[in-house]
C-alpha cells in the first residue's frame, strides 16, 4: 500500500473534474506540495463526473456562469477532449420562442458567437430524427459540444504530477478534518494523516458531509437527474464518431436528447425533485453501479417517455430500440442554483469547490486557484461565494426546499424578478404586520420579507395619472406594478418611508478599530465622530468587492451598513482583515437594529415634529449621524440617501421598530407620507440619481475609475487595492459607466417594451461594443425614472461611445431600440446639483 | 398450436457490489439497491415471449411479493408478456408456502377458464436459492417437470427440454402441460423498448391476496459467504505485455 506525504501545502479531496482541475491550476499558479485524494478508484472515483452527460451549452443568462463555461470550453479544447456537435434548444411554444430570443440577447451580451434562431425545417435538416411538426422553432448554438470529463481530469492530474507538484492517492477515504483555533490543520484518512496548510473540499455530492467534519457548512443537496440510453439506433449504425448530430434540448419538457455512439441518450429535469442526503450514498463497494448512479425509478419517467416519443418518434418509437441503461444519477443542487466556492466562513484555510457541473468545472478550477493564490480571480465569483449564505440558508430544510423548487426550472423560463415560493417568511421586520395590513407585495432579500410596493398606494396611480407609466407587455410587467412609479412620485413630491430591515449591520470596535476599517475602506475613515462615509471596498486588483456606508460612532467604534444579500461575504471580508493582535472586534448586529428610511421634501417636517433635536440643514448636516430622542425612543438618525431626496435612515433596536413605524406613519400622514417599497429604493429612486449597486454596476471586473467614482484624492493610509487603484487613476479607463435613456420603446408589433436589465448595448450600426479589455457593453441595471418620464439604463461603454448625446441601440427580446447616453459620468440625471439632498 | 404460458418470477435486490445484511441478519440491506428478477427468470420471460411470437397463444407473468413487485411485472409486460398476476404478500413466504399459493392461483385461473400449457420458473431465485418452488408446483399439479434447462422448444403438444450436464446436454421431451425451470444462457433477453414500456402501463394486472400456509422451512439468519475477491493477473508492463495480450485475444477467438 502506498503512503501519503505527511504534510502538504494543500490537500484536495475529490478527484472528479473539479478536484483535478483545482489541483492542476494550483500547480499552474506556482504551488507545489499538493496532494489529491479520493475514496474511489482512478480514473472514475464514482462521483457525478463519472456519469455526467458531458455536453456543454455555452449560453446562460448569468454572466458569471457564461464566463466560467467559456473558459472551461477553452481548457477542454486545449486538452483535446472537446468534440463540437452544435446544439439546438427547441421550442414547442411561442412563450419559449420569446425566451430563446432572450437567449440570443444574452449570447450577444456575453460575446458568444455562432448563435441563431432557426425554423422547424432548419432543425429537421440538422437533426433528421426529430418530428419538427410539434416545434415552433429553436435556438442553435454552433459551439455546443461534448467533452470527455474523466479524461480531462486525468490529463490535468498527470500534468501536475509530471511536474512534481502533485501526489495523488486513490481509494483513500477521509475520516476527519482537524481544526485548531478556527484554522484547518490536517486531514485524517484511511492511509494516514496529512498536515495541510489548506484543505479543499471538491467532493461533489459528498461535500456537505466533509464540511461537517470540520464544523463548516456547504449548502448543497444530492439530487437525482434521470437518464436513459436507448439503442442500438439503426440510423446511428454507421456513425463514425460518438457524436455526429447536434444535441437537442427539449426546453418545454425539461429534457434533452443526444446521440451517443449507437445510442440515444435521453435526460430529464422534469420529474419530481428526488433529493437525497450525502449520508445515503453507498460506498464504492456497496454500490450496484457507481455510488452516484442510483437505481432508476421508472414511475418518475413515464411522462418523459411520452415526451421523448413525441419529439423523436423515429428512434424512441422503434420497437427494436431498447432501453439499455437507465439511472437516477446524482448531481449537486444548491438553494440558489449557483456553485459554492471559496474559503468557508467557519474555518480558515478550508475551501469549498462544490456544486460545480462538468460544463464549468475547469473554469471554476482555474478561478478558485487564482482566488486562493492571488486573493481574487479574473472572473468575479461573488454569486458563487460560499460566504454568501445566512445561517438559515445553510439549513437542510432550506437547501432542500429551494433545490426542489429550482430543479424543475433547470430549463425553465425564469423571469429576472421571479421570487421563490418555498421557505418564505423566515426573517420578518418588526413592521411586518403593519405592512401586511397595507397590502405589501413582499419580495425576498436574504430571507427578509421586504415590501416591493404597497397595494394601499393603488390610489396614487390614479392621482398621478399619465405620469405613471403602465407596461403593456406581460413579461415586462411581471413581478412589477405601476404602483412603484406612483410611490416614487409621491416620495419626490411629499415623503416616503422605506423598510430597510434587510441591511446587514456590523460594529467594529476596539483600539484597533480605525486601523481595521482604514485597511478595508477605500475612503478616508479617520473622520470626526458622527460622520457617515459611503465607500467602495476594493479587491487587491482594485475592482469592487463591496460598496457600503460606515458610521463613526466613537473614537474606537465604527458601524458598517451594507446590503442584505451580500452581507455575510462583506462581513467575512472585514473579519478576515481585522488586526492580528486582537485590538478590534467585529460584532454582527443585523438582528439587533432595524432601519426605517424616510425621504422626500417633507421628511424634515416629519422628523422635526417627532424630535426636539435640531434637524435643520445646518444643525444636522448631510453625511452625519447622531442619536436623537423621538418621543420615548432614542433613535440613531443618519442623514444620507440612496434615493436622492432629503431625509434620514432611522435606526432603533429591533423590538422598538414597530413603535417607530407607527410614530412616523402617524406624524407623516398630514404631510402626505406614504410607505414606499424597494421598487423605489432599489430601482427608480437610485437610477434617477445614477447611484451604483453592488452586483450590478459594481463588480471586481470593473474599477473605481471606470465606475466614475474616483472623486477626491487617494487617502494616505494603506488599504486593500490601493496600489492598483492609484495605478488605475493614472490610466485611461477602458470603459466608463454611463446612464442612458430609451428614445423609443415601440416594438415592431406596436407594443411598448421596457428592458429589465442584462441586455446588450450595441452601436448604431448594430455592432457589439467591446472595450479594450474585451468586455462587452450590457445593461447593468434598468428601470423607470418616473420623475424624468424616461426608462433608464446603466452600462459600461468604451470611451469612444461614452459621450453624452451618443446614440446607440439596446437589444431586447430580439428587437433593437434606440437609446441615448444621458450622462457619461456619475452626475445624476435627476437633480444633477443634488439640491434636494442638500436642502 | 397456440401456447398458453405462465411465467413465475421473484422480485429480488439488484446487488452489484458488496452485499450488506440488515442488522437482524434476516434480509439484505436494500437501502441503496434497486430490484430486479434473477437472470434465469429474465430468460424465462424472454422464452415465453418468443414462444408466443412463434406459436401464438398468450403469456402471463406471476409473482408473489410486496405491492412494489408490480414494477417487475410491468418490466416483464414491457418485454411482451400480455398480463400479470400479483400475489400480494407482505410477509415472507417460504418455498413451500410460495408453491402452495402459486398452485392455488393456477387452480383459480383454471376455474376461470385459463389453462396453462407451460409454466416457466427460474431454476432458482437470485436471493434465497432454494431450488424448489417449480418442482413443488409441478408435483402438486401432477405435471412433468424438467429443471436446469438451456433449451426449450414446443412442438406437437410437447416441449423439448435441453438440460446442461457435464460434458454435454441431456434432452427430455415432456408432454404438455408441463413445468420447466430454466437457466441463464437459454437465450439473450431483449431490452424493453419505449413503446413496450408504455404499453406495459396499460396491460391488465390482477392482484390477489393468498393465505400463507404454515412454514415448513424456517430461516434462522443470513450469512454473507466470504467472497474470493477480485483477482488480476499482471501480464507484463508496457510494450512487453503485448504478446501476452495477443495470446489471450487469440484464445478468446477475438483475433
Amino acid at each position: 500500500m502506498s503512503t501519503l506525504p505527511g504534510r502538504a501545502r494543500a490537500v484536495v479531496i475529490g478527484a472528479g473534474i473539479v478536484g483535478n482541475s483545482v489541483a492542476y491550476h494550483l500547480h499552474e499558479q506556482g504551488w507545489s506540495d499538493l496532494v489529491l485524494i479520493d475514496k474511489g478508484p482512478f480514473p472514475n472515483p464514482g462521483g457525478s463526473t463519472g456519469h455526467a452527460s458531458n455536453f456543454i451549452f455555452p449560453v446562460d443568462h448569468s454572466k458569471e456562469m457564461t464566463a466560467l463555461t467559456a473558459d472551461s470550453v477553452r481548457q477542454y479544447k486545449e486538452l483535446g477532449v472537446f468534440t463540437r456537435s452544435g446544439g439546438i434548444e427547441v421550442a414547442r411554444t411561442e412563450e419559449r420562442m420569446q425566451e430563446l430570443a432572450r437567449r440570443m440577447s444574452s449570447a450577444l451580451a456575453w460575446g458568444v458567437d455562432g448563435v441563431s434562431l432557426v425554423t422547424p425545417a432548419q432543425i429537421k435538416a440538422m437533426v433528421p430524427f426529430l418530428d419538427e411538426s410539434i416545434l415552433v422553432g429553436g435556438f442553435h448554438t454552433e459551439g455546443v459540444g461534448v467533452v470527455d470529463s474523466l479524461r480531462a481530469g486525468t490529463l490535468m492530474r498527470e500534468r501536475a504530477q509530471a511536474a512534481g507538484a502533485l501526489t495523488i492517492q486513490a481509494n483513500t477515504e477521509v475520516l476527519g478534518i482537524d481544526v485548531e483555533h478556527g484554522v484547518v490543520r490536517r486531514v485524517r484518512t484511511t492511509r494516514g494523516d496529512i498536515e495541510a496548510e489548506i484543505v479543499i473540499i471538491a467532493s461533489g455530492v459528498w461535500s456537505p458531509r466533509l464540511a461537517r467534519m470540520a464544523g463548516a457548512s456547504i449548502p448543497l443537496t444530492p439530487a437525482v437527474h434521470q437518464m436513459i440510453d436507448v439503442g442500438p439506433v439503426p440510423r446511428f449504425a454507421t456513425a463514425k464518431s460518438h457524436i455526429e448530430y447536434p444535441i437537442v434540448r427539449d426546453m418545454d419538457t425539461n429534457m434533452y436528447e443526444r446521440q451517443d455512439g449507437a445510442g440515444l441518450e435521453i435526460g430529464s429535469y422534469a420529474h419530481r425533485p428526488i433529493l437525497h442526503d450525502p449520508e445515503e450514498i453507498p460506498s464504492v463497494e456497496e454500490a450496484a453501479l457507481s455510488p452516484t448512479e442510483f437505481p432508476f425509478t421508472q414511475a418518475d419517467f413515464e411522462l418523459q417517455m411520452e415526451h421523448a416519443l413525441e419529439l423523436c418518434p423515429e428512434i424512441v418509437g422503434d420497437e427494436s430500440v431498447g432501453v439499455k441503461y437507465a439511472i437516477n444519477g446524482l448531481l449537486s443542487l444548491t438553494p440558489d442554483g449557483m456553485p459554492v466556492l471559496g474559503e468557508t466562513p467557519e474555518v480558515k484555510n478550508l475551501w469549498s469547490v462544490a456544486a460545480v457541473w462538468v460544463k464549468e468545472g475547469p473554469g471554476v478550477g482555474k478561478s478558485v486557484a487564482e482566488w486562493m493564490v492571488h486573493g481574487e480571480s479574473e472572473i468575479d465569483l461573488h454569486s458563487s461565494d460560499v460566504a454568501r449564505f445566512w445561517e438559515h440558508q445553510k439549513t437542510r430544510a432550506h437547501v432542500r426546499a429551494r433545490a426542489a423548487e429550482g430543479f424543475n426550472k433547470t430549463y425553465g423560463i425564469v423571469h429576472p424578478g421571479e421570487q421563490w415560493a418555498s421557505n418564505r417568511d423566515v426573517r420578518l421586520a418588526p413592521f411586518h404586520s403593519r405592512q401586511a395590513e397595507l397590502g405589501a407585495a413582499f419580495f425576498e432579500a436574504a430571507g427578509w420579507e421586504r415590501p416591493q410596493w404597497y397595494e394601499s398606494n393603488a390610489g396614487l396611480v390614479e392621482e398621478y395619472g399619465d405620469r405613471v407609466n403602465r407596461r403593456e407587455a406581460e413579461w415586462d410587467a411581471r413581478w412589477w406594478s405601476p404602483i412603484v412609479n406612483a410611490e416614487h412620485l409621491a416620495m419626490r413630491d411629499r415623503a416616503g418611508m422605506v423598510d430597510l430591515s434587510a441591511f446587514t449591520i456590523f460594529d467594529i470596535a476596539g483600539p484597533g478599530a480605525l486601523r481595521a476599517v482604514q485597511k478595508v475602506a477605500m475612503r478616508e475613515m479617520d473622520v470626526a465622530v458622527g460622520r457617515v462615509v459611503y465607500t467602495p471596498v476594493l479587491s487587491p486588483g482594485g475592482g469592487f468587492k463591496a460598496d457600503l456606508t460606515i458610521m463613526r460612532l466613537g473614537d474606537e467604534f465604527f458601524r458598517v451598513v451594507t446590503g442584505g444579500a451580500h452581507g455575510p461575504a462583506d462581513r467575512k471580508w472585514f473579519s478576515d482583515r481585522l488586526p492580528d493582535d486582537g485590538s478590534a472586534q467585529l460584532t454582527d448586529v443585523t438582528s439587533g437594529w432595524t432601519t426605517l428610511g424616510l425621504w422626500g421634501p417633507r421628511a424634515r417636517d416629519i422628523v422635526g415634529a417627532l424630535t426636539r433635536a435640531d434637524v435643520s440643514h445646518e444643525g444636522f448636516r448631510f453625511g452625519t449621524c447622531r442619536t436623537v430622542e423621538m418621543d420615548t425612543l432614542r433613535v440613531l438618525a443618519s442623514r444620507i440617501s440612496y434615493v436622492g431626496d432629503l431625509g434620514w435612515e432611522l435606526y432603533v433596536p429591533i423590538e422598538e421598530g414597530r413603535r417607530l413605524w407607527d410614530m412616523v406613519f402617524e406624524e407623516g400622514r398630514p404631510h402626505g407620507l406614504v410607505p414606499v417599497g424597494i421598487g423605489v429604493y432599489g430601482t427608480t429612486g437610485r437610477l434617477e440619481k445614477c447611484y451604483r449597486a453592488y452586483g450590478f454596476e459594481l463588480e471586481s471586473e470593473y474599477n473605481v475609475v471606470e465606475a466614475g467614482m474616483a472623486w477626491g484624492k487617494v487617502k494616505d493610509s494603506d488599504f486593500v487595492g490601493r496600489d492598483a487603484h492609484v495605478r488605475q487613476r493614472g490610466e485611461e479607463p477602458a470603459a466608463i459607466l454611463c446612464t442612458l435613456t430609451v428614445d423609443d420603446h415601440t416594438s415592431k408589433g406596436g407594443v411598448k417594451r421596457y428592458m429589465l436589465g442584462r441586455e446588450p448595448i450595441l452601436g448604431r450600426d448594430g455592432s457589439r461594443l467591446v472595450d479594450r479589455k474585451g468586455r462587452g457593453s450590457y445593461v447593468t441595471s434598468a428601470g423607470a425614472g418616473p420623475s424624468l418620464g424616461k426608462h433608464i439604463l446603466m452600462a459600461y461603454l468604451p470611451p469612444e461611445q461614452a459621450v453624452a448625446g451618443e446614440r446607440l441601440l439596446v437589444e431586447y427580446l430580439g428587437e433593437r431600440y434606440p437609446v441615448t447616453v444621458a450622462v457619461a459620468d456619475a452626475t445624476p440625471v435627476f437633480d444633477p446639483e443634488n439640491t434636494r439632498i442638500r436642502s | 398450436m397456440p401456447v398458453n404460458i405462465l411465467c413465475c418470477v421473484k422480485r429480488v435486490p439488484m446487488t452489484g457490489g458488496r452485499i450488506v445484511l440488515t442488522t437482524d441478519e434476516q434480509a439484505i440491506e436494500t437501502r441503496h439497491l434497486g430490484f430486479t428478477i434473477s437472470p434465469h427468470e429474465e430468460c424465462g420471460v424472454e422464452e415465453a415471449v418468443r414462444l408466443v411470437e412463434q406459436h401464438g397463444g398468450s403469456s402471463t407473468v406471476l409473482t408473489l411479493g410486496p405491492a412494489e413487485a408490480e414494477e417487475q411485472l410491468r418490466d416483464a409486460m414491457a418485454l411482451g408478456i400480455d398480463r400479470a398476476i400479483l400475489l400480494l404478500a407482505d410477509e415472507e413466504f417460504d418455498g413451500q408456502a410460495t408453491a402452495r399459493a402459486i398452485v392455488e392461483a393456477i387452480e383459480a385461473e383454471r376455474a376461470a377458464g385459463t389453462e396453462y400449457d407451460l409454466i416457466f420458473f427460474g431454476n432458482e431465485s437470485a436471493d434465497a436459492g432454494n431450488y424448489q418452488v417449480g418442482i413443488r408446483v409441478a408435483h402438486a399439479l401432477g405435471r412433468p417437470c424438467a429443471t436446469g434447462l438451456k433449451g426449450v422448444a414446443v412442438a406437437d403438444k410437447s416441449v423439448r427440454c435441453e438440460q446442461e450436464v457435464p460434458g454435454g446436454r441431456d434432452v427430455y421431451t415432456l408432454p404438455l402441460p408441463a413445468v420447466v425451470a430454466v437457466k441463464e444462457g437459454l437465450n439473450l433477453p431483449r431490452y424493453p423498448s419505449v413503446p413496450g414500456r408504455m404499453r406495459a402501463k396499460r396491460k391488465p394486472l390482477e392482484t390477489r391476496t393468498p393465505a400463507r400456509a404454515g412454514a415448513g422451512l424456517e430461516k434462522v439468519r443470513l450469512v454473507v459467504p466470504e467472497s474470493q475477491g477480485k483477482q488480476a493477473q499482471i501480464l507484463g508492463r508496457g510494450p512487453e505485455a503485448g504478446p501476452a495480450v495477443v495470446e489471450i485475444l487469440r484464445q478468446a477467438g477475438i483475433l
